[in-house]
């Protein structure tokens, strides 16, 4: 296994031979950010790397790809990078979970919680208790956050920049449309070229059906614990509630994007690639498929006696779907938003 | 019909002649991975336009580009034909749309051939892919390794071709023929019986491919030669890049910057005759007739950041002896030549971006601009030898791209570098190669469907 200084080295030589060429300034924001150094230091790479959306454009295009003799292929290396840079600036260290384990822990945490009872009509909080299934629950986000911010201030100080100067609104703002539109993987309206060389969108949506999924759930959940605390009614909602249309669509999302994001990783070029991730890319796309599945399931079933068992099912899988999240694969939202958000950052300094 | 050469040219003729209806079957020597010529090396094509388009600011005129090009080829053109790809320039860009062709969109002022030229999204690699993919889809054949050795023509008509398919000897045959497979830039041999002996310092920028084998079989059957022989476009590169297919990143755009001296070290031109822009293609030829061509770019830190990277890293040093020990020349004639240097350069405003006051007086040769003394470590230098581009050697067509001197009624059509002679008979022009292959290309294939009866 190549040695993680000879893989940063290896970028930085690659960076040397882009800068020189430059004919890829035009696809995404890697090659201006590029531009903008004479010589690349470590935390460089790390940045580039994350700001990297793997699409693959620029290695269909590079008139020094393999077999020439300069090697290039920049989106491999910067994947190679990338995953290191996730080991290093994960926060106390690096403890990645594996899928299966956690959720048979997420299982058995949930039904050590709900114990032997059973409810009927689709009362949820008759078998786990509403503040324990709240305490549980916040205290792991609680560390997901703490790790997760840890991680994002760990790469930044590396940055040397100032967090103070992109916090003004037109940077965040500008990297805020970036990631949420996935403007990287757009490509001018083309698309990337991804899983082979021609262009195509099916990444950008699959992408955009997983995330905003995944939003609309966690929404789904926090108007649903609004609704509890705050208003006081009670669970269940009816199907045409907010928190029910919200899961419902997010968990929708969660089928139909984890699905095709799979069925494109399977068709991908190999070439660009760095398979040592592909555990974690598929541990992370079935756990929210399988938090999607179960939703979905418990939904359409909370009124049967099946109800008792797909709670902890489900509640079991988001547990351990939680259980990886502060490093798995989720930590690539992370630092890809941190890097555009330096490169937000750079631009608007460069246009002073 | 048959077309020789999977670069632009060849690409555009055949799509051409597939819109008449033509079946087309294209035959490139390289394999996949190196398809399209010298192709895959350029970036942007110079085009005309009376009004600013998405990829292009302002306007390029028809008079401007050809005073433009008259400049360049000191009158070594034709009118007609450099007319005619001047005007088809107009419209190509949108036609090259249509096969999925992306430019970049025109960046105001960061870019100055931002006006007259448009730059294709990705470079000529992207380019190239795209009309491939469009080729596949349009039934056009593409054969990879079929390198055309022999031609059968007879009384100016095109029978059947020769080829080494994949290593094996094949034949083809086809109504009409397209030729658009370059110069001979690559061809060894040839280049040494041009050049001499000082040929195997060359440096090919570009393919390997481009053995100029079909230009000889034609111009063996009596096709009409046009441009100049003895001449190719050359730039000084870094002497430390391959062999074949360096392409942009080894050039170097720091001789202006600094002083070039020879293995002897000793100066031997004005590095700051005229903005490196204008200067930069006389530098190939100048290096070519040094001693083993070979010449040494020399700079100190005061430059660094004013020119644009290249792909590997000046060799530097904390003195200019060390560096001359590192550059293998001689360290006393490299000290003093810096040194007698450093004491012509008289005081001035430096600005490399114009033809600043910054000079020597009474150094001969003198530096005429953008002189500053040497003397901040550490020190850097270059090895520069001679880079070629193209070659200029071409056959004579028409403005219907029949190669001339074949026969009244040939079937054998020319585009791109093979045709390039009869409007570039010289000098250079940025980005015009492309457009003459993509305007002949069209041409070519359009005629030579006409004529293959479609």
């Amino acid at each position: 296994m190549p040695q993680v200084a000879d893989i940063i080295a290896e970028g930085k030589r690659l960076m040397s031979v882009c800068n020189a060429c430059r004919y890829c300034e035009g696809y995404c924001a890697v090659f201006p950010a590029m531009e903008r150094r004479l010589t690349f230091s470590d935390a460089d790479m790390d940045y580039l790397a994350n700001l990297c959306h793997n699409c693959a454009e620029c290695y269909y295009a590079c008139q020094y790809a393999p077999p020439h003799e300069f090697g290039v292929n920049v989106p491999k290396v910067l994947a190679e990078i990338r995953a290191r840079s996730y080991e290093k600036n994960a926060w106390p260290r690096f403890w990645p979970v594996s899928a299966t384990w956690a959720v048979m822990a997420g299982i058995i945490v949930t039904a050590a919680l709900a114990g032997r009872r059973a409810t009927t009509g689709a009362d949820f909080y008759g078998v786990i208790s509403h503040d324990v299934m709240v305490g549980a629950f916040a205290a792991v986000f609680a560390v997901i956050i703490l790790v997760h911010a840890a991680g994002f201030l760990r790469f930044w100080r590396d940055s040397g920049e100032k967090l103070s100067e992109a916090f003004t609104p037109a940077v965040l703002l500008n990297a805020l449309r970036d990631g949420l539109s996935l403007k990287n993987l757009d490509s001018h309206g083309a698309g990337c070229t991804y899983p082979d060389e021609h262009h195509s969108q099916a990444r950008r949506w699959f992408h955009h059906l997983t995330f905003y999924g995944f939003l609309l759930c966690t929404a789904s959940t926090s108007v649903a614990a609004f609704y509890h605390s705050v208003m006081g009614w009670s669970a269940p909602y009816p199907y045409f509630s907010l928190p029910v249309v919200l899961g419902t669509l997010g968990g929708a999302g969660l089928l139909a994007g984890p699905i095709g994001l799979y069925r494109l990783k399977q068709r991908r070029d190999t070439a660009i690639i760095d398979a040592k991730q592909d555990s974690m890319d598929v541990s992370f796309l079935m756990l929210l498929f399988l938090t999607g599945m179960t939703g979905l399931l418990l939904l359409g079933l909370r009124q049967t006696n099946a109800m008792g068992l797909l709670l902890r099912i489900h509640l079991g899988v988001v547990f351990g779907l939680c259980l990886t999240l502060p490093y798995g694969k989720f930590v690539h939202g992370i630092y890809r938003w941190a890097a555009l958000l330096r490169s937000a950052l750079e631009t608007a300094r460069s246009q002073h | 019909m048959a077309v020789v050469g999977g670069g632009n040219a060849g690409l555009c003729a055949a799509l051409a002649a597939r819109e008449s209806g033509a079946s087309v079957m294209v035959f490139e020597c390289a394999p996949v991975e190196y398809r399209g010529g010298n192709s895959r090396h350029t970036r942007n094509m110079r085009c005309m336009h009376n009004a600013p388009t998405g990829v292009l600011t302002d306007a390029y005129t028809e008079k401007e580009y050809w005073e433009d090009l008259q400049r360049v080829t000191g009158g070594n053109t034709s009118e007609q034909l450099a007319r005619l790809i001047i005007r088809g320039s107009v419209e190509i860009t949108l036609w090259m749309r249509r096969y999925g062709v992306r430019f970049q969109p025109s960046l105001e002022g960061t870019l100055h051939l931002g006006r007259t030229n448009a730059f294709f999204l990705g470079g000529g690699k992207a380019l190239m892919n795209a009309y491939y993919s469009a080729a596949l889809k349009l039934g056009i054949g593409v054969l990879y390794n079929a390198e055309v050795e022999e031609l059968h023509i007879c009384d100016g008509k095109f029978k059947s071709g020769k080829m080494l398919l994949n290593g094996q000897p094949a034949e083809f045959r086809a109504k009409t023929l397209v030729v658009a497979s370059g110069g001979f830039e690559a061809n060894l041999e040839w280049l040494e019986k041009v050049w001499g002996e000082a040929a195997r310092n060359f440096i090919i920028r570009g393919t390997p491919y481009n053995k100029g084998k079909i230009l000889k079989v034609l111009l063996d059957h009596g096709a009409e030669p046009v441009g100049d022989p003895k001449q190719c476009h050359a730039v000084a590169i870094d002497g430390r890049a391959p062999k074949f297919d360096g392409g942009i990143v080894t050039r170097l755009d720091c001789v202006p910057l600094g002083i070039v001296v020879n293995r002897y070290a000793e100066r031997f031109y004005d590095e700051g005759e005229d903005l490196w822009p204008k200067r930069y293609a006389i530098w190939g030829r100048l290096v070519a007739q040094q001693p083993d061509q070979i010449a040494y770019s020399i700079f100190d830190s005061k430059v660094i950041g004013r020119f644009m990277p290249s792909v590997f890293p000046p060799i530097a040093a904390s003195s200019i002896t060390e560096l001359a020990a590192a550059l293998g020349l001689p360290p006393e004639k490299l000290d003093s030549s810096v040194r007698e240097f450093n004491q012509a350069v008289r005081p001035g405003r430096f600005d490399h971006q114009i033809l600043d006051d910054c000079r020597t007086e009474g150094l001969n040769p003198p530096k005429s601009h953008w002189a500053q003394t040497i003397d901040r470590r550490p020190f850097y230098g270059f090895p520069l030898r001679p880079g070629i581009t193209f070659t200029y050697l071409g056959v004579k067509v028409n403005e219907r791209a029949e190669v001339q001197g074949l026969g009244r009624n040939t079937n054998i059509f020319a585009a791109g570098e093979i045709m390039a002679g009869n409007v570039l008979g010289r000098g250079y022009l940025a980005g015009f190669g492309m457009t003459i292959g993509s305007v002949f290309g069209r041409i070519a294939g359009r005629e030579a469907a006409r004529a293959a009866g479609c």
